[in-house]
C-alpha cells in the first residue's frame, strides 16, 4: 500500500510538469497582457514595453519558463501583477474559503444523497423512488447561479433567516489563524465566530451541493439496485441476518464503490473553484479571484493557482483510489 | 409427522403489461428428519423458486403471489412475518446456492461472513465466535482455517468457497438444509468432494437435506427420496431404487434416457426428450408434458392427470404410465 | 494505476464459442439492438415526456421567429412610455404583451421564443465540437489500445494523460480562458462549452472500444483472419457508439446550462440584438428585486429544455443497457 501511494505520487510529477508547460504556452497566447489590464487602452507603446520588461515578459518564452520553474522548486510562485501580493499569500487567504464551501456542499450532498439513493432503490417504483429520481434530474438541470439567486432571494432577502453574502460578519472581529473561519473559531474558542462562519456557509453550500447531490443520488440508486440483485445479498438474507446488518455490511459496502469514485471526482471539481456560487454570494474563495485573474492577465496567479488546484485534484483522487483499495480487496495494487 | 411438509405450493409472478408466469404450480412433497430428498428437473421447472419460497427469500412485493403451505415442524413458514422468518433462516433452515463466488460477499473477509451467523443466532462474539468459525471451516475440510478467516472470497478456490458457504449454512446446526445445485458451478472432481462432504455432514448431524439438481447422477448417489418436477408440479415421487429401476412417468424415463451411460452399447444413441420446456400445456388443460410425450393418448388433454399411488409408495401423475423395469443395470449401479 | 481484477473467462472457453458467435456477429445483431432499444423507449413515459419537450423546443426554435408578434429589437415598451427601468417600472403580462417587457422595453415573449433558436444552436454546435474532438482523441486511443500492440499502448497512454490534464483543469475556467483568448462571440461560446465535454467523450469512447475489443465477437473475427483496420471500423466503432450517442444527448443539456453560465459571467454572445436565454437571465439580474419574472422565464425555459434532453438521454441509456434488460 505504501509503495502504491509513493508510486502514484511520483506519477503526479510528469502530469503537473506537462500541465505547467501547456499552461505557460496557453496563457502567453492570450491576447493583451497584464500591461493592457494595468494601463487600459490608453498606455503608450513605451509604457507598455516598460511594464513588460519590468515583469520579464520581453524575454523568450523558454527563459521565462525556466525562471518560473526555478522559483517553483523553491516554492515561490511569484507576485500577482494585479494585487502586488505574493501568489502564495493570496492562495492561502482564499483557498480555505473554497475548501470550507466544498466540504459543506459535499457534506450536504453525501449526507442526503446516499440515504435518498438507497431508499429510492429499496422502494423501487414507489413514490419515494420517483420523487428522488425526478428531484435529481431537476437538480442537474437547474443552472447553479440561478439556484443561488433564488436561495439568496428567498432565504436571505425575503425571509432574512440567513446572511446573503460573505464568509463571516466582520463586526465579530474574529481572530485569524488558518483562514479556515470555522476552524479558527473552534481553535480560539470564539464560538460565535465559528457559528457565524458556519451560517454563512449554508446558502452557498446548498446551491453548490445541487449537482453533486443529484449525481450521488442517482449513482447510489443505480449501484444499490445492482447490488440488491447479487447472489451474496441473497446469501446474507438466507443466513437470517438482521436488516441493518444486511444493509450496512452487504448492500451498502458493495454499493459504495462507484459512489466513492464519483465523490472523488465531484470534490475535485468543486475545489477547483465554484466561480458562479462564489460570485453570487460574494464569497471570497478562489473561484471569483481566478475569473478576475483571467481578465487581468495575471499570469503568476493563474499559473500558480491552477497548478496547485491540479495538484489538489490529483491528491483527492489518490485519496479516493486508496480508500477504494481499502473498501474493495479485489482491487490489485499494481 | 414429516419435518417439512410442502402442500400445493404455488408461486406466480405478475408483471404489468406481461403475462402472469406460474413458476410453481401446486408442488407437494415432504421431508422427514434426517432424510435426503431430491428435487429434480430441467431448468425452468420451478425447483429453485420452490426453495426460495420455502426460505421466504422471494421478494415481498405486489406481483409475487405465493399460495399453499410449507409446514416446518408444525409452523407454516409461508405465514410467518418477515421478522420471525429472519429468526428461522440460518438457524432452523439454511440454504446453500449454486455459484459460490457470487454467493459470497467480495468485500468482506470470510471470517466475518461466518461469524455473523454465529453472532446472529447463537449470540457468540469475539474470540469465541472466531474459534467456532475456525472449527466450522476445519469441519468442512478447509485447511489452515485461522488464516483463511482473514482472507477474502477471491483468494479462495471454487471448491473452498463452496465449503465455506456450507460452513456458514451448517453453523447453527439447522434441522433442514436446502442445497440448490450446490455442485453445478464446480469442476467434476471437486463436485464429488462437495457431495461427499454434504453426505457426511448430514449423516453426522441428522440434518435433513433437500438437494435441488438437474443432475440425475447427484440424485442417484445421495437421495433417499426423489421428486421429479415438470412445469412447476411434482410428476413422480419415489424412493431412490424404485425410481431408477421402474420409473412410471414418461418424463422421468426420458430424463433417465438422456444421461450418457458407461454400460451402454457402443453404437447405442442417447434418447433425448424432443422439444423444450417451453412447449408446455397449462396444467388445468391437461398434462403439461403432453406436447413432448411419445406416449400421449387422448386422455392426456382435457384435465390434469390425477396422482396415482402404487402399493410400494411410488406415486406419479400420468394416465398412460410406463410399466415394467426400464434399465435393470441402473439399480445395481447406484448401489455402489 | 489500479484495476479491478475480475475473474477473467478462460480463453479456451471463448474459442469454443467462436463458431457460434462468428455466425451471430453479423449486422442483424446491431439492428435488433437498436430496434429493441427503440421499442423499450416507446414504452417509457420518461422518454416520451423528454421527446415531447424536445419536439416542442425544436418546433419553437425553427418556426418561432416567423410567428412572434414583435421584433426582438423593438423597444416598443420604451417608445410607448410604459417601461422606465431606471425607476424600476417594467410592466408584467398584459393582453398585448403576454409576458410583459424586458428592461429595455422589448416584448419578453417574443424574445423568449426567438431565444430558443440561439439556445438550440449553441447546444447542438458545442456538443458536436466536444463530440468531434473527444471522439477523435478517444477513438484513436481506443483503437490503439485495443488492437495496436505495444506502440498502441504508448499512444493510448499519452493521449489519455493529456485528457486527464484537461480534466484536472477547472472546466468553467477553461471556458473562460478560451473566451478570453478568442474574444467574446457566439463562436467562442460554442468552442468553449464544447471543450468542456471533450474529456468525457474521449474517455467514454475509449473505454467502450477497449471493452468491445476484448469481446468474444472481435476475438472471433480475429480468429477468422479479418484485418485489424476492418475490425475496428466495422465492428468496434459501431458497437461503441451507443454510449456516445447517449452521452451526447445528456451533454446537450449541460451545454445549454454552461452556455448560460458563460453569459452570466459576461462572456456570452455580445450581440444583444439576438436574444439568448442565458443572456436574458444575466440581463435580468439587476431587476431581481423588482421584476423576478424576467429571470424566471428564461431560467424555466432553460431548465425545461435541459430536462427534456436529460430525460431522453437517461431513457436511452436505460434502453441500451444490457444489464437493465430484464
Amino acid at each position: 500500500m505504501f509503495r502504491f501511494i509513493v508510486r502514484r505520487l511520483l506519477q503526479v510529477i510528469p502530469t503537473l510538469f506537462g500541465l505547467s508547460i501547456l499552461l505557460f504556452i496557453w496563457l502567453h497566447r492570450l491576447p493583451g497582457g497584464p500591461e493592457t489590464a494595468i494601463l487600459g487602452e490608453r498606455g503608450t507603446p513605451e509604457m507598455r514595453a516598460a511594464i513588460r520588461r519590468n515583469l520579464g515578459l520581453d524575454e523568450p518564452i523558454l527563459v521565462q519558463y525556466g525562471r518560473f520553474m526555478k522559483r517553483l522548486i523553491q516554492f515561490d510562485l511569484g507576485t500577482s501583477t494585479s494585487t502586488k501580493r505574493e501568489v502564495t499569500t493570496e492562495f492561502l487567504q482564499r483557498f480555505p474559503g473554497t475548501v470550507e464551501l466544498t466540504v459543506m456542499a459535499m457534506l450536504i450532498a453525501i449526507g442526503l444523497g446516499i440515504p435518498l439513493g438507497y431508499l429510492a432503490a429499496r422502494r423501487r417504483g414507489t413514490i419515494v423512488d420517483h420523487a428522488s429520481v425526478a428531484g435529481s434530474l431537476i437538480g442537474i438541470c437547474i443552472p447553479v447561479f440561478f439556484l443561488a439567486y433564488v436561495l439568496k432571494a428567498v432565504f436571505a432577502e425575503n425571509l432574512g433567516w440567513l446572511p446573503s453574502a460573505g464568509r463571516q460578519d466582520p463586526t465579530i472581529g474574529a481572530t485569524r489563524i488558518t483562514n479556515f473561519f470555522v476552524l479558527d473559531g473552534l481553535m480560539t474558542r470564539e464560538w460565535d465566530a465559528a457559528a457565524d462562519a458556519l451560517i454563512h456557509l449554508i446558502l452557498p453550500g446548498l446551491a453548490l451541493a445541487s449537482i453533486p447531490l443529484a449525481v450521488i443520488v442517482r449513482i447510489t440508486r443505480a449501484s444499490v439496485l445492482e447490488v440488491l440483485g447479487e447472489d451474496f445479498v441473497r446469501t446474507a438474507e438466507a443466513k437470517g441476518l438482521t436488516e441493518s446488518v444486511v444493509r450496512r455490511r452487504h448492500v451498502l459496502r458493495n454499493a459504495m464503490l462507484p459512489v466513492a469514485t464519483s465523490i472523488g471526482l465531484l470534490t475535485g471539481q468543486l475545489l477547483s473553484g465554484a466561480v458562479l456560487t462564489e460570485t453570487v454570494f460574494a464569497f471570497s474563495g478562489i473561484g471569483a479571484f481566478l475569473a478576475d485573474a483571467i481578465s487581468q492577465r495575471d499570469y503568476p496567479v493563474l499559473q500558480g493557482f491552477i497548478l496547485i488546484i491540479a495538484l489538489v485534484y490529483v491528491l483527492v483522487n489518490l485519496v479516493v483510489d486508496v480508500s477504494y483499495t481499502l473498501i474493495d480487496p479485489r482491487v490489485r495494487v499494481r | 409427522m414429516a419435518l417439512l411438509d410442502v402442500e400445493d405450493l404455488s408461486v406466480t409472478f405478475a408483471r404489468r403489461g406481461q403475462r402472469t408466469v406460474r413458476a410453481v404450480d401446486g408442488v407437494s412433497f415432504s421431508v422427514d428428519a434426517g432424510e435426503v430428498v431430491g428435487l429434480v428437473g430441467e431448468s425452468g421447472c420451478g425447483k429453485s423458486v420452490t426453495s426460495l419460497a420455502i426460505m421466504g427469500l422471494l421478494p415481498r412485493q405486489k406481483g409475487v403471489h405465493i399460495g399453499g403451505k410449507a409446514s416446518f415442524d408444525g409452523t407454516d413458514l409461508l405465514q410467518l412475518d418477515a421478522r420471525s422468518m429472519r429468526d428461522v433462516r440460518g438457524r432452523d433452515v439454511a440454504m446453500i446456492f449454486q455459484d459460490p463466488l457470487s454467493s459470497l460477499n467480495p468485500v468482506v473477509p470470510l471470517g466475518i461472513q461466518v461469524t455473523e451467523v454465529l453472532q446472529r443466532h447463537r449470540g457468540m462474539k469475539g474470540e469465541a465466535a472466531a474459534k467456532e468459525a475456525a472449527a466450522l471451516l476445519d469441519r468442512v475440510g478447509i485447511p489452515d482455517p485461522r488464516r483463511r478467516l482473514k482472507e477474502f472470497p477471491h483468494q479462495l478456490s471454487g471448491g473452498m468457497r463452496q465449503r465455506a458457504l456450507i460452513a456458514m449454512a451448517v453453523a447453527c446446526r439447522p434441522r433442514l438444509l436446502i442445497a440448490d445445485e450446490p455442485t453445478t458451478a464446480l469442476d467434476v472432481t471437486i463436485q464429488a468432494q462437495i457431495l461427499e462432504l454434504l453426505k457426511e455432514l448430514v449423516r453426522e448431524s441428522g440434518t435433513a437435506l433437500v438437494m435441488i439438481t438437474h443432475d440425475l447422477g447427484v440424485v442417484a448417489g445421495m437421495c433417499d427420496t426423489i421428486n421429479v418436477l415438470y412445469a412447476g408440479r411434482v410428476i413422480e415421487t419415489a424412493r431412490r431404487r424404485p425410481l431408477f429401476a421402474e420409473p412410471h412417468h414418461p418424463y422421468t424415463v426420458g430424463l433417465l434416457g438422456s444421461v450418457p451411460r458407461l454400460d451402454a452399447g457402443r453404437g447405442e444413441r442417447l434418447t433425448p426428450i424432443p422439444g423444450s420446456v417451453r412447449d408446455v400445456l397449462p396444467w388445468p388443460d391437461g398434462c403439461a408434458f403432453a406436447p413432448r410425450c411419445h406416449r400421449r393418448v387422448d386422455a392426456c388433454v382435457g384435465e390434469p392427470p390425477e396422482l396415482v399411488l402404487t402399493h410400494t409408495g411410488h406415486s406419479y401423475r400420468c394416465v398412460n404410465p410406463v410399466t415394467g423395469p426400464v434399465a435393470p443395470a441402473r439399480a445395481q449401479e447406484e448401489q455402489a | 494505476m489500479s484495476g479491478v481484477a475480475t475473474p477473467g473467462r478462460k480463453k479456451a472457453e471463448k474459442i469454443d464459442r467462436l463458431a457460434e458467435l462468428s455466425a451471430a456477429h453479423d449486422d442483424e445483431r446491431g439492428v435488433s439492438l437498436w430496434q429493441e432499444a427503440f421499442r423499450r423507449l416507446r414504452r417509457n413515459p420518461a422518454a416520451i415526456t423528454g421527446a415531447a419537450i424536445l419536439m416542442l423546443f425544436v418546433l419553437v426554435a425553427v418556426f418561432g421567429p416567423f410567428l412572434v408578434p414583435y421584433a426582438t429589437t423593438d423597444t416598443i415598451g420604451v417608445r410607448e412610455g410604459l417601461v422606465k427601468s431606471g425607476q424600476g417600472i417594467i410592466p408584467g403580462s398584459s393582453a398585448d404583451h403576454w409576458l410583459g417587457f424586458d428592461h429595455q422595453g422589448r416584448d419578453e415573449f417574443s424574445r423568449l421564443v426567438v431565444g430558443a433558436r440561439q439556445t438550440l444552436l449553441v447546444g447542438v454546435v458545442s456538443t458536436l465540437v466536444g463530440l468531434a474532438v473527444g471522439a477523435l482523441i478517444g477513438g484513436i486511443a481506443g483503437a490503439a489500445a485495443g488492437i495496436g500492440g505495444r506502440w498502441g499502448r504508448w499512444i493510448d497512454t499519452t493521449l489519455m494523460r493529456i485528457v486527464d490534464m484537461l480534466l484536472a483543469l477547472p472546466s468553467l475556467l477553461l471556458a473562460v480562458s478560451i473566451a478570453a483568448l478568442l474574444g467574446a462571440s457566439l463562436v467562442t461560446v460554442m468552442i468553449a462549452v464544447g471543450m468542456i465535454s471533450v474529456p468525457v467523450f474521449a474517455r467514454l469512447l475509449r473505454g467502450s472500444m477497449i471493452a468491445q475489443a476484448g469481446s468474444d465477437y472481435v476475438l472471433a473475427a480475429t480468429a477468422l483472419g479479418v484485418r485489424k483496420s476492418k475490425i475496428a471500423l466495422t465492428h468496434i466503432v459501431p458497437n461503441s457508439l451507443a454510449p456516445v450517442i447517449v452521452q451526447a444527448t445528456l451533454t446537450l443539456a449541460t451545454a445549454i446550462i454552461e452556455a448560460a453560465a458563460l453569459s452570466f459571467l459576461g462572456l456570452g454572445n455580445p450581440d444583444s440584438a439576438v436574444p439568448e436565454w442565458g443572456v436574458m437571465l444575466a440581463d435580468a439580474q439587476p431587476y431581481l428585486g423588482t421584476r423576478p419574472a424576467l429571470a424566471i422565464y428564461p431560467a424555466v425555459a432553460i431548465i425545461i429544455t435541459a430536462l427534456g434532453f436529460t430525460l431522453l438521454g437517461e431513457a436511452m441509456r436505460e434502453a441500451l443497457d444490457p444489464k437493465l434488460r430484464k
